[in-house]
């Protein structure tokens, strides 16, 4: 009787979908360097029923192929010891279109709060997730102004940091479990 | 009656749960997730200014280190305050893997060579695992190539060999300030005087002050335990300021140690802050120098 009680519940809410695996890429090229990272222990969540989007990603696990530039990443630009974390918080804009049930690929967008540098701003950025065979994934890439997010660059290394950051974010999302 | 506390409860649920799917945070569902967080950059340098610093260089990471000290301040305009004359140290540190460096170097003081390795023992961390410091080995050797004073006399090679041996342990206590204790052992195979020890023993101490992200000021003291020196040395102790460009690290400094390698600046500083032990000595007899550092990846 219970777990059909909760059964129930859980329909009333939807389905959720998480990953713990999300990757999230950032790409600058500027006239003097190219700086890639990546980190790929995202958390993310998805809410079927609502349409909202959530990701969490810890700065200090952003990983550069030099590490004297991942010291400076943390340390002198995104000062992880004071702001360890980066959150959007965001909506699947035409959630209608999106069928998180039937196969298919779906382009939309997502609107939200990105939280980083201690900076909370609005973002929309064009997302394209994919449903086959009960698997969701999620795509996006979108670009971010370093100003924006109070990250002060340098005039000395100017030529080595763009201004522009590209972001990329992707994840093979899991049903989340009904009852833990 | 009992089917109206069973419906209360279903609407409790539902409601409840209603309720819960309308959190806020999604992402507290997944629960936190505890990593080791390891405590980075507590200086800018693998030297605080002489001593080692508790850094080390990352797996694959080549640093190329150019060292002067120029003459001691105390020339006057004359000399151009040292910089008519100077001493160097050229050097490369390699970081075989993030705990273990290596490196080597030639120094125009006694023509010397010298070799070391640094190992991590110890990680300052946070989150999973909680570190409070962070402590290293480190030990080094140099090989002194001066031609002998006296070359009648029968000279050894091992007689030019000196040994270093350190425990740095150390810890970033918040962003903008470090602070790092030394226990050092110098063994010099030969001295010069029978008053002078084989064996010396100091407690060295380094930190540095964050001033902006890129520039910080630092200083570092050695205290050799007392009647092992001839008394003309004196305890070394540097100033200066870390300027950071990118891969670049600029160390500007103060010193009153010519060498810069541990045997010479533990155990063989000849220059002192303030008047110094002979009355009719020169005052200041300190160096400026500077550490210049090159970060290249080679992996």
């Amino acid at each position: 009787m219970l777990v059909t009680l909760l059964l129930i519940a859980q329909l009333a809410t939807g389905q959720k979908y998480f990953s713990k695996t999300g990757k999230i890429s950032f790409f600058s090229q500027a006239a003097m360097e190219k700086i890639e990272a990546q980190n790929t222990s995202a958390s993310t969540v998805i809410d079927a029923s609502t349409g909202a989007v959530e990701w969490g990603v810890l700065i200090q696990g952003f990983k550069f192929e030099k590490s004297l530039m991942q010291d400076h990443f943390n340390e002198n630009y995104m000062e992880s010891s004071i702001y360890p974390k980066a959150k959007f918080k965001g909506k699947i804009d035409n959630l209608t279109t999106v069928n998180f049930t039937k196969d298919g690929l779906y382009a939309t967008t997502v609107t939200g709060q990105l939280d980083m540098h201690g900076v909370t701003k609005q973002v929309t950025m064009p997302v394209s997730i994919t449903v086959k065979g009960g698997a969701v994934s999620a795509k996006s890439k979108f670009v971010v102004l370093l100003a924006d997010y109070k990250i002060e660059v340098p005039k000395l290394v100017a030529d080595n940091i763009s201004e522009k950051v590209t972001i990329e974010v992707i994840a093979d999302y899991q049903l989340m479990n009904a009852v833990p | 009656m009992n089917t109206y506390k069973t419906l209360a409860l279903i609407l409790l649920l539902v409601i409840g749960f209603k309720g819960y799917s309308q959190e806020e945070d999604l992402l507290s569902l997944l629960g936190e997730e505890s990593t080791i967080n390891y405590t980075t950059a507590s200086f800018k340098s693998t030297r605080v200014i002489n001593l080692h610093s508790t850094e080390n260089m990352a797996a694959g990471e080549l640093d190329i280190r150019i060292s002067h000290r120029f003459g001691f301040i105390s020339g006057g305009i004359y000399e151009l305050y040292g910089l008519d004359e100077s001493t160097i140290r050229l050097g490369a540190d390699y970081g075989i893997s993030d705990r273990l460096m290596i490196g080597a170097g030639r120094s125009s003081y006694e023509k010397t060579y010298d070799g070391f390795f640094k190992y991590k023992i110890l990680r300052q961390s946070s989150g999973a695992r909680n570190t409070p410091l962070t402590m290293a080995f480190m030990s080094s050797m140099a090989v002194k190539t001066l031609k002998p004073s006296d070359p009648t006399r029968e000279n050894y090679f091992s007689s030019n060999l000196y040994y270093t041996f350190q425990l740095i342990l150390g810890r970033k206590f918040s962003d903008n300030f470090s602070l790092e204790i030394v226990p050092s052992l110098v063994h010099r195979n030969l001295v010069a005087t029978v008053e002078e020890e084989n064996d010396v023993f100091a407690i060295g101490a380094g930190g540095r002050i964050k001033l902006s992200k890129r520039v910080s000021l630092n200083a570092e003291y050695i205290y050799v335990l007392p009647n092992q020196l001839a008394p003309q040395y004196y305890n070394s102790l540097s100033i200066g300021f870390d300027i950071e460009t990118g891969g670049h690290v600029f160390q500007l400094h103060f010193s009153n140690s010519t060498s810069m390698i541990e045997r010479g600046f533990i155990a063989e500083t000849l220059g002192h802050w303030g008047k110094g032990k002979d009355p009719e000595g020169e005052p200041f007899t300190i160096h400026f120098g500077f550490n210049l550092s090159r970060v290249f990846n080679v992996k």
